[in-house]
């Protein structure tokens, strides 16, 4: 299953939600604020490094880029482009949109 | 009458400023939103410059997610929209120089001053309060 996230994780709590629901080995990408998540430094940080030993996890990489944050993606969160978004999409099947 | 002339000449007085007729108000700008997910970043930027033809008394706060409006070295060209980062530098020609930065939301973050693209005064929680306390207007994104 793939989860997406899009939302910064200290606007909302989807990411909880996402997590709470999410079952081993499930992909989680960030996508839009919620790539904020996926960055370095944070409070938030270290339990979304700990998500990796669960969960493939990614962030694309035209938000990353668009908020600057490009040197500052968790090391071991895959960054990824558009099309291999829609690669995520058809090897998961239907994903989960935690909004 | 010597009166008549008195009142004259205070609301000759007023005028003498052609740009500013009355008090000068103190306007705050809160900006909590992170840019690009939601339009608010860009559009409270756009009330700050209408604004700012009026000179007034304008600071801009940054805090919570809004401390990664001014992060430096966005590139928006794949995500197609406009990077109004560097309309934060034009803020002081147009007077409008007092940028602040919680110190609890930055550091929450990640972030320090190096980050940002332009120059910015830390002030923790409680000097933040302060500041909203001391303004007449306040305008929240």
């Amino acid at each position: 299953m793939l989860h997406i996230v899009n939302k910064s994780p200290f606007e909302r709590p989807s990411l909880d939600a996402c997590l709470r629901s999410a079952q081993s080995n499930d992909a989680v990408i960030f996508i839009e604020d919620g790539i904020i998540a996926a960055t370095q430094g944070t409070v938030l940080s270290d339990k979304v490094e700990n998500m990796l030993s669960s969960f493939k996890v990614y962030a694309l990489k035209a938000d990353v880029d668009a908020r600057g944050l490009s040197n500052k993606v968790i090391e071991g969160i895959e960054v990824i482009n558009y099309g291999q978004f829609v690669e995520l999409v058809v090897e998961n099947g239907t994903p989960i949109s935690w909004l | 009458m010597a009166e008549d002339e008195d009142a004259d000449a205070d609301a000759d007085a007023r005028y003498d400023d052609e740009d500013s007729y009355g008090d000068i108000k103190k306007f705050i700008y809160i900006n909590r939103k992170a840019p690009h997910g939601t339009v608010y970043a860009l559009e409270s930027l756009e009330v700050v410059l209408i604004a700012a033809a009026f000179d007034q008394d304008v600071s801009l706060v940054f805090m919570d997610d809004g401390v990664y409006q001014l992060k430096k070295n966005m590139d928006t060209n794949e995500l197609e929209v406009k990077n109004f980062s560097k309309t934060y530098r034009a803020l002081e020609m147009y007077d409008i120089d007092k940028l602040y930065v919680e110190r609890e939301s930055m550091e929450q973050r990640g972030l320090s001053i190096d980050d940002f693209i332009v120059d910015v005064t830390v002030l923790n929680s409680n000097e933040l309060a302060k500041l909203i306390s001391e303004q007449d207007v306040a305008l929240s994104f």
